[in-house]
């Protein structure tokens, strides 16, 4: 049987695949490990479209994302989110 | 050995679905990586030449095509009934669009994903492209480029956006 995809796992995908600077994982399943909202800051997303952006994340973690009931995705540029959370 | 036979594959006694093989240790690596091309490319055929053929007439004919958990009426996921919520609030009038519930054909709801090339659903597509999923219209929807677009296509009648500026 699954037990889910590890947040830590999730997190490790994320940041090597798409070197990212930033990344947040938070389990929204109560910690079954099914429903993830990400938050991934990198420099990969200059220049793209919030669809390619999207689907470079989604290719990135295809074989975990293919496992899970719920994805969620934010991606910022590192001047978007310094900007973002610089607001705050 | 047919798909169809394949699917029905009993492994000790058990019996596995692509989804069960995919996910079963024997096939993944120590970093959880699946492995085994034989299995990755059997699995990417969950599109049929005719749910492929079918689905392309509809994004081909229909202004606009939802993929969703549910109906417009009773949606029965938070993320499709946030997508409905958001083209309701944008003016779309739902008797124009074509909308699927994944949930009542898994061939569909399997098949939409490998389609779209798009691991989850709700699924929107706007004159033959692909928009995104609930993420996306939702981020278009604060950001104004899905009125844009609406618009542009001429989906939504322009005097309802003149009235709400002037009030």
């Amino acid at each position: 049987m699954s037990a889910g995809i590890s947040k830590e796992h999730l997190e490790q995908t994320l940041k090597e695949k798409l070197s990212a600077d930033h990344v947040e994982v938070i389990d929204t399943s109560g910690g079954c490990g099914q429903n993830y909202d990400v938050v991934i800051v990198s420099s990969v997303f200059e220049g793209k479209t919030l669809l390619q952006k999207h689907r470079l994340v989604n290719d990135a973690a295809k074989a975990e994302i293919s496992q899970l009931h719920a994805f969620s995705q934010k991606t910022y540029t590192p001047a978007q989110w310094a900007e973002l959370t610089n607001k705050k | 050995m047919s798909l169809r036979s394949l699917t029905r594959l009993s492994i000790l006694g058990r019996p596995f679905t692509f989804n069960t093989l995919l996910t079963s240790s024997f096939i993944k690596n120590a970093n959880n990586e699946i492995k085994s091309p034989l299995v990755s490319s059997i699995l990417c055929r969950y599109l049929s030449d005719s749910l492929k053929k079918s689905l392309d007439e509809s994004v081909q004919k229909n202004d606009v095509v939802l993929f969703m958990k549910g109906t417009p009426n009773r949606p029965e996921c938070g993320f499709s009934r946030a997508v409905v919520q958001i083209l309701t609030a944008q003016g779309l009038d739902f008797s124009k669009i074509k909308t699927y519930n994944v949930l009542a054909d898994n061939e569909l709801r399997e098949g939409v994903k490998e389609y779209s090339q798009w691991p989850t659903v709700p699924q929107v597509y706007i004159k033959g492209e692909f928009i995104g999923g609930c993420d996306i219209v939702l981020n278009m929807h604060h950001n104004g480029e899905l009125e844009d677009l609406l618009l542009k296509e001429g989906l939504v009648d322009p005097k309802n956006e003149l009235e709400q500026e002037e009030k």
